[in-house]
C-alpha cells in the first residue's frame, strides 16, 4: 500500500497557498456533471455537502437520522478554537499550531495543523455570517473564554451549545441547497458498505431505515464524514447511535486505518451510577475555567464537601501543575482523576468521583456572573443528579469521549482509496494522540467548508472515470453480501440482547484499553475479544425483520462491527510501546508518572491495512517529521 | 419501584396501533425515562417480544431526536425537560404511566413511538437560513451586534426541532418552531437582506404541511424543552403582517 | 411561489399579497384580531350607551334616537359591522377546520400545562355569542322575537324583554359566554397582530381583563337590575 501523505513542498505558512494554486479545476460548466456522495451530516459533512453544491456539484448526502440537524456535533457544548487575537493576549496562527502539535503529544502532521490554524478565523467570520449567535460583549464584539491545554482566551461560543449552533448553521445551509435541488438528502439511510471498482471508491450500499430496502448509489467521489467510535466503549459520551459502520466497512475495501487506539476521556462527566446506565454525560470543560477541582486529603472521607475544610482538601491539579493548574489537557487531568481515585481519595458513592467546585467563583465573581456563563451546564447537571452545583459541588469523573484515530487520509483529507475522503472525526488527521478543546469542531468546519471543495475538485478534474451503472456485478455482489449479512443476524435468535454483548465490550475495552493501557491487559482483551465475538455471532437476539422499521437490527449490525474495532485498537495500542497523549501504557512513564515518549521508535502515524477476512492487519508506518514545533517532552508544570 | 405502563403499539404507518399495557419492575429512581424504556425492552426481548420502538439518541436533551407524550404531556411533568432527561425520581411506586407518539397529521408515524418530523426541515428549506458562500464572508467582528440582541436570538436559536411544541397544541401547531427560527434569522444584521421572503416564504411552508394555527394557547411554551417563548409567535406574526403589506 | 410573484406587475402584486395573506393561517389570524378588535370596540361602545337605561327612560330613548338621525352613517357602521362579524365568523371556522384536520387522532390521555379554559373554549363561546347576536338583532333591533316591541322606545322595549326571566336567562349565560371569550380573545388579538413585547406584557393582559369584566359587568347588570325590579 502506498503512503505518500501528499504535503506540498516550502515553508508551512505557504504550503495550503501553493497546493490550491496547484490544484486543477473542474470548470463551472463541468460541476454538475459530478456526482459527489457524502456520508453524514454532522458539522463535517453538512458543512462539505452545502459547500460542494454551492459550487455546482451534484451532491448526494445520507444520514441514519431523521434530520441531518441530529447529527451527534449538536451535543458539542464548550466552543470552537481560532486564532482571532481579539483578546490581544499574544494568540496567532503560529501559537494555535503549535499549542495543537504540542497538546497532540507530537503525533499529529505537522503541515495538516497548521493549515487547520490557518483557516481556523475563516470559520468564525462563515459561521457568524450564517447567523451563528455567538456570545458577545457588551460593545457588541464577539467575547472569548479559555480552555483546556491553551494560555490564551481563543474558544468563540453559544451558551452551552456551540455544537448546536454550528451544526445548525451547516445545516441550514445544507437546507438551502436541498431547496435549490443541488443536494438530494437520504434520512434514516444508513450506509452500510462501499463501492470500490477499479480501485477506486464509486459509491455506496444503504439500508433504509424505514423500509429495509438495500440500494446502491453511484457516484464520482465518496465522502465519510460519519463521526467517531468512542461508542465501542458501551459508555461514552458520544450520543447513542454514533458508531464505526461506514469507515469499518471502507476499512474492509481497503483504506488505511490510522492510529485506532488513540481514544480521549474526558475528565469532567457526571459518574456512573447503576449497570442501567446508557450514557455518560459530559460536562463542558469550560467548568475548569471557574470550578477548583479537588479531593479530600482523608482516603475514604464520607463527610459531605462542605465538613471538609479548607486545609483538609488537596487541590490536586494546582497542586501538581501550578502553571496550568485546573486548566491542564484532558489526557493529564482524566489521569490524575483516575489517580487519586484509584488511591481510594475518590468521593462519592462509588469512590469514582472527584469534586469540581464553584463556591470560590461563586464568592468572587457572583452567583450571576456563574450563572450566565454555566447556568444550563448547572441546569443539566441537578436534573441528573439531583444535586444543586451552585450549593454542593459537582461530582466528576472520567469518560470516553472522542476517538483521535480514523481512516488515514493525505493532506488532500483522501484516504487510501481514491476518491474516498474522509472528513471531521472520522479521520485521524490532526489532533494526534490527544485532542484539545474546542478544537473537533473547528477541525469539522474546516475540512468541510474550507478544505474539501479545493481538494476533490484536483481529483475529478485529475481522474478519468468510467461510467457505472447499478447493475455491474460489483454492485450485485455487495448486494447479495449485505443481504446475507443481515439474514445471518436476524437468524441467529439467541439468548442475548445486543445491549448486553455490547456492555461487556465496553467494559472489556474500559478496563483493558481505556485510561491507562499495559501489555499484559492488552493481550488478554486480545484473546477475549475474538471469543466474545463469537459469543455474539452465536447468541445475540434480534427480533423483527429486515422489511421494517427495525432499530435492534441497526444496533446488532453497528456492534457487530465494534466487535471487530476493538481488536485492532487492542492491537495498536500493543504495538505502540510508549506512551503519548491519551495512549498511556504504563510501562512507558517518567519518574513523575506523566506520559513517556519515544520519538526515536515511534514518531509516526500507524496507518492499519485490512489483512483479510480471517488475517493479521499489516501495519504500516508514516514517519512523523517535526520541524516547526520542536520536539520536547509536554510540561503543564 | 415499579410501574404499570399504557404504550401506544403500531407495526408500521398502515397497521392498526393499540395501547398495551406492561409492567415495569424494578425501576431504579435514578434512571432517566429511556433507561426505564431500554430495561422494559431488554425484558421484551427476552420474552421474544419486539422491543418498543422509540427515536433517541444525545440523551442529552440537545438533538431532539426524542419525544413522547407522558400520561399526556409532551415530554413529560418536568418543565424544560426532554424525556431523555426526565428521572424516574420524579414518578413514584405504583404509577400508571401512559406513553403516546407525537399526534399531528404532518407527522406521520413509522413504528410505535417513532414518528416523521421531516415536515420541520422543509419548513427550514423555504428560508430558515441566511445566504452565504462558504468562503465569501466578511471579518467576523466587523458587524457589531448589540449583546442584548444577541442574546434574544440565541434564545430563539436554541429549538431542538423535537416538536414537542406540535404535539401538544390543541391545534396541531408549529407556529412556535417557525417563529423561532424566523426570530433567530430575523434579529441579526446578517439575517436583514432576506428578512421578507424569509417570514413569507417558511409561513407559506408551514401551511402548505398542514399544521394547524396557533389560537395562543401556549402548551407549546410550557412543554417547550428549551422554554422557547410564545413571544416568538408573536414576532412572527407582527413580521408576517408587516412584511405583506411593506416591500424592502 | 413567492419568488415568482416578485415578477408580477405591481398591481397585481398587491391583489395577490392580500390574497396570499387571507389564505395563510397567519394572516388570516389577523383578520379575525382586527375584526374582533373592531368588536370590542362596539362592544365597549355599546355598553356604555346601555348604561343610559339606569339614568331613565328619556335619556337612553334620546341616545337611541341620536343613533339614528344619520341613516348613512349608521348604515355604515352596521356595514362594518356585518363584515367584521361575517369575516371574523368565516376566519374562525376556517382556521379551526385545518387544526382539527391537522390532529385526525385523538390523545388517549392529554393534560392541560398552561392552557386555560377561555382558550379551549373559544370554539364553542365563540358561536354562543354568535347566536346570542342573531337572536338579540331579532329582539331589540328589529323586535321580530319580542312580544311587546314599539319602535324607537328603547327603555320600554329592554325593560318589557327581560321581564321574561328566560330571555334574562339567555342573556345572562350569552355573557358569561362573552366573558370567556373575551378573557382570552381581548388579550390573544394583541399577539395575532404581533404585539408582545417583555414590557408590556403585563399591562396588555391587565387592559385585556379590565376591558372584559367592565363589559360584560355593565351589560349584564341591565337585565339582573331588571328582573330585581331596580330597573322598571
Ligand atoms: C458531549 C460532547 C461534547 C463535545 N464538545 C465539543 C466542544 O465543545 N468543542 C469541540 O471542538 N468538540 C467537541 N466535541 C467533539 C465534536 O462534537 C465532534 O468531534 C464533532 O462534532 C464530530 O463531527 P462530525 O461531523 O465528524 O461527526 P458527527 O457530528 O458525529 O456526524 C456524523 C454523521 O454521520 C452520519 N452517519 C454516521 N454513520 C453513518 C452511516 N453508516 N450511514 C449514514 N450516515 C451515517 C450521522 O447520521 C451523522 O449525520 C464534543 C463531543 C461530545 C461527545
Ligand atoms: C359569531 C360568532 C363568533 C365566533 C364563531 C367566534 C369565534 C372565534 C374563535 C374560534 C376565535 C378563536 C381564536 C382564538 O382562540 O384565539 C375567536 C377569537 C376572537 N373573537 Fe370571536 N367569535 C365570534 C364572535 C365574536 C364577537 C362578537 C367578538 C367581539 C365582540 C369576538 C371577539 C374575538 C376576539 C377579540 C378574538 C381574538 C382574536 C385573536 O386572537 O386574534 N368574537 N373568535
Ligand atoms: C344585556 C345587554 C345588552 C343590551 C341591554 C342590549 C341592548 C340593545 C338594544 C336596545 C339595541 C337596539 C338599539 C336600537 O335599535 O336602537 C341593541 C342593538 C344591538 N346590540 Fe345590543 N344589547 C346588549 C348586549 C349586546 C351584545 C353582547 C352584543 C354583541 C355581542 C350586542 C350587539 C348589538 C348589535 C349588533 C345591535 C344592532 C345595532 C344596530 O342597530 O346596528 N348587544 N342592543
Ligand atoms: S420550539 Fe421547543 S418544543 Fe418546538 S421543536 Fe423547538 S425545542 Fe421542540
Ligand atoms: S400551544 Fe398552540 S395555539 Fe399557539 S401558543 Fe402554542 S402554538
Ligand atoms: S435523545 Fe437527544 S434530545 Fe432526547
Amino acid at each position: 500500500m502506498e503512503f505518500n501523505a501528499n504535503v506540498p513542498s516550502g515553508p508551512i505558512e505557504s504550503k495550503w497557498d501553493l497546493q490550491r494554486l496547484q490544484n486543477k479545476l473542474v470548470s463551472p460548466a463541468n460541476k454538475h456533471k459530478h456526482n459527489i456522495i457524502v456520508v453524514g451530516s454532522g458539522l463535517a459533512g453538512a458543512s462539505a455537502a452545502a459547500s460542494l453544491a454551492e459550487l455546482g456539484y451534484h451532491v448526494q448526502c445520507f444520514c441514519y437520522h431523521d434530520s441531518p440537524r441530529r447529527a451527534h456535533s449538536i451535543a458539542a457544548q464548550g466552543g470552537i478554537n481560532a486564532a482571532k487575537n481579539y483578546r490581544n493576549d499574544g494568540d496567532s496562527i503560529q501559537r494555535l499550531f503549535y499549542d495543537t502539535v504540542k497538546g497532540g503529544d507530537f503525533r499529529s502532521r505537522e503541515a495538516n495543523v497548521y493549515r487547520l490554524a490557518q483557516i481556523s478565523g475563516n470559520i468564525i467570520d462563515q459561521c457568524v455570517a450564517q447567523g451563528v449567535p455567538f456570545a458577545r460583549e457588551y460593545g457588541g464584539l464577539l467575547d472569548n473564554r479559555s480552555f483546556g491545554g491553551a494560555q490564551v482566551s481563543r474558544t468563540f461560543y453559544a451558551r452551552g451549545q456551540t455544537g448546536q449552533q454550528l451544526l445548525l448553521g451547516a445545516y441550514q445551509a445544507l437546507e438551502r441547497q436541498i431547496d435549490a435541488r443541488q443536494v438530494e438528502m437520504f434520512l434514516r439511510t444508513e450506509m452500510l458498505d462501499l463501492l470500490v471498482i477499479g480501485g477506486r471508491a464509486r459509491g455506496i450500499v444503504t439500508r433504509n431505515l424505514i423500509t429495509g430496502s438495500i440500494d446502491t448509489f453511484v457516484a464520482d467521489a465518496v465522502i465519510l464524514a460519519t463521526g467517531g467510535y468512542g461508542n465501542v466503549f458501551y459508555l461514552s459520551t458520544n450520543a447513542k447511535h454514533c458508531n464505526a459502520t461506514a469507515i469499518w466497512r471502507a476499512y474492509k475495501r481497503g483504506a488505511a486505518f490510522a492510529n485506532p487506539c488513540f481514544t480521549q476521556i474526558h475528565p469532567t462527566c457526571i459518574p456512573v451510577t447503576g449497570h442501567y446506565q446508557s450514557k455518560l454525560t459530559l460536562m463542558s470543560e469550560s467548568l475548569r475555567n471557574d470550578g477548583r477541582i479537588w479531593v479530600p486529603k482523608e482516603k475514604r472521607d464520607k463527610r459531605p464537601p462542605n465538613k471538609i475544610a479548607e486545609p483538609e482538601r488537596d487541590y490536586f491539579l494546582e497542586r501538581r501543575y501550578p502553571s496550568y493548574g485546573n486548566l491542564v489537557p484532558r489526557d493529564v487531568a482524566s489521569r490524575a482523576v483516575k489517580e487519586v481515585c484509584d488511591a481510594g481519595f475518590g468521593v462519592g458513592e462509588t469512590g469514582f468521583g472527584v469534586y469540581l467546585d464553584f463556591t470560590d467563583a461563586i464568592k468572587n465573581l457572583g452567583v450571576e456572573v456563574i450563572r450566565e456563563r454555566y447556568g444550563n451546564l448547572f441546569e443539566m447537571y441537578e436534573r441528573i443528579t439531583d444535586e444543586n452545583p451552585y450549593e454542593v459541588p459537582m461530582r466528576i469523573y472520567p469518560a470516553v469521549h472522542y476517538t483521535m484515530g480514523g481512516l488515514w487520509v493525505d493532506y488532500n483529507l483522501m484516504s487510501t482509496i481514491p476518491g474516498l475522503f474522509v472528513l471531521g472525526e472520522a479521520n485521524f488527521s490532526d489532533h494526534g494522540a490527544n485532542r484539545l478543546g474546542a478544537s473537533a469542531l473547528m477541525q469539522g468546519l474546516a475540512d468541510g467548508y474550507f478544505i474539501i471543495p479545493y481538494t476533490i475538485g484536483d481529483y475529478l478534474a485529475k481522474t478519468t472515470l468510467d461510467q457505472v451503472s447499478d447493475d455491474h456485478p460489483a454492485v450485485r455482489e455487495i448486494e447479495n453480501e449485505i443481504h446475507a449479512r443481515l439474514t445471518n443476524l436476524l437468524g441467529v435468535r439467541g439468548k442475548r440482547t445486543v445491549d448486553s454483548l455490547h456492555y461487556e465490550l465496553g467494559k472489556l475495552m474500559w478496563n483493558q484499553c481505556g485510561m491507562v493501557r499495559n501489555e499484559k491487559g492488552l493481550r488478554e482483551a486480545l484473546l477475549k475479544i475474538p471469543e466474545l465475538r463469537e459469543e455474539f455471532w452465536q447468541s445475540v437476539n434480534v427480533l423483527g425483520g429486515n422489511d421494517e422499521f427495525n432499530q435492534a437490527l441497526e444496533k446488532a449490525g453497528r456492534v457487530a462491527d465494534f466487535m471487530e474495532l476493538a481488536e485492532l485498537m487492542c492491537l495498536d495500542a500493543l504495538e505502540r510501546r510508549e506512551s503519548c497523549g491519551c495512549h498511556f501504557r504504563e510501562e512507558f512513564q517518567t519518574p513523575e508518572g506523566e506520559a513517556l515518549r519515544d520519538d526515536e521508535h515511534f514518531c509516526y502515524v500507524s496507518a492499519w491495512e485490512f489483512g483479510g477476512a480471517g488475517q493479521q492487519p499489516v501495519l504500516h508506518r508514516e514517519p512523523l517529521n517535526f520541524e516547526y514545533v520542536p520536539l520536547t517532552q509536554r510540561s503543564y508544570k | 419501584m415499579n410501574l404499570t405502563l399504557h404504550i401506544w403499539r403500531q407495526e408500521n404507518a398502515r397497521a392498526k396501533g393499540n395501547m398495551v399495557r406492561y409492567e415495569a419492575t424494578d425501576i431504579n429512581p435514578d434512571m432517566s425515562f429511556l433507561e426505564m424504556l431500554d430495561v422494559v425492552n431488554w425484558s421484551l426481548n427476552e420474552k421474544g417480544e419486539e422491543p418498543i420502538a422509540f427515536d433517541h439518541d444525545c440523551r442529552e436533551g440537545i438533538c431532539g431526536s426524542c419525544g413522547m407524550m407522558i400520561n399526556g404531556v409532551a415530554h413529560g411533568p418536568e418543565k424544560a425537560t426532554a424525556a431523555c432527561q426526565l428521572h424516574m425520581r420524579h414518578f413514584k411506586e405504583g404509577d400508571t404511566i401512559t406513553i403516546e407518539p407525537w399526534r399531528s397529521k404532518v407527522f406521520p408515524l413509522i413504528k410505535d413511538l417513532v414518528v416523521d418530523r421531516s415536515a420541520f426541515d422543509r419548513i427550514i428549506e423555504a428560508g430558515g437560513y441566511i445566504s452565504v458562500r462558504s468562503g465569501a464572508a466578511p471579518e467576523a467582528n466587523s458587524v457589531l451586534i448589540p449583546k442584548q440582541n444577541a442574546d434574544l436570538a440565541m434564545d430563539a436559536a436554541a429549538c431542538i426541532g423535537c416538536g414537542a411544541c406540535v404535539a401538544a397544541c390543541p391545534n396541531g401547531s408549529a407556529s412556535l418552531f417557525t417563529g423561532a427560527k424566523i426570530a433567530h434569522l430575523n434579529l441579526l444584521p446578517q439575517g436583514q437582506p432576506e428578512r421578507r421572503s424569509r417570514v413569507l416564504r417558511m409561513v407559506e411552508a408551514m401551511d402548505h404541511e398542514g399544521f394547524g394555527n396557533c389560537t395562543m394557547h401556549r402548551e407549546c411554551e410550557a412543554v417547550c424543552p428549551k422554554e422557547i417563548s410564545v413571544h416568538f409567535i408573536a414576532r412572527m406574526n407582527r413580521e408576517y403582517l408587516v412584511r405583506s403589506f411593506t416591500s424592502d | 411561489m413567492l419568488s415568482s410573484e416578485e415578477d408580477l406587475p405591481r398591481s397585481n402584486r398587491r391583489t395577490s399579497m392580500v390574497v396570499a395573506f387571507w389564505n395563510s393561517t397567519v394572516g388570516k389570524k389577523v383578520v379575525m384580531a382586527v375584526t374582533g378588535a373592531v368588536g370590542v370596540g362596539y362592544l365597549i361602545t355599546h355598553m356604555s350607551g346601555n348604561l343610559l337605561v339606569f339614568k331613565g327612560p328619556a335619556e337612553i330613548d334620546a341616545y337611541g334616537a341620536l343613533l339614528k338621525t344619520n341613516l348613512l352613517l349608521l348604515w355604515a357602521v352596521r356595514a362594518l359591522l356585518l363584515a367584521a362579524v361575517l369575516l371574523h365568523i368565516v376566519a374562525a371556522y376556517q382556521l379551526a377546520r385545518i387544526s382539527q384536520k391537522s390532529r385526525p387522532i385523538a390523545y388517549k390521555r392529554w393534560r392541560a400545562v398552561a392552557s386555560d379554559l377561555a382558550s379551549r373554549t373559544m370554539r364553542w363561546t365563540g358561536p354562543i355569542v354568535g347566536i346570542f347576536i342573531v337572536y338579540h338583532l331579532l329582539h331589540f333591533t328589529t323586535g321580530t322575537v319580542h312580544p311587546n316591541f314599539h319602535e324607537g322606545q328603547v327603555y320600554h322595549n329592554v325593560t318589557t324583554g327581560f321581564r321574561v326571566w328566560y330571555v334574562s336567562a339567555f342573556y345572562i349565560v350569552a355573557m358569561l359566554a362573552l366573558v370567556l371569550h373575551l378573557y382570552h380573545g381581548a388579550w390573544s388579538m394583541f399577539q395575532s397582530v404581533g404585539l408582545n413585547h417583555p414590557k408590556y406584557n403585563l399591562l396588555i393582559r391587565t387592559v385585556a381583563t379590565i376591558i372584559t369584566v367592565v363589559v360584560v359587568l355593565g351589560f349584564i347588570s341591565i337585565p339582573i337590575a331588571v328582573l330585581l325590579g331596580l330597573v322598571s
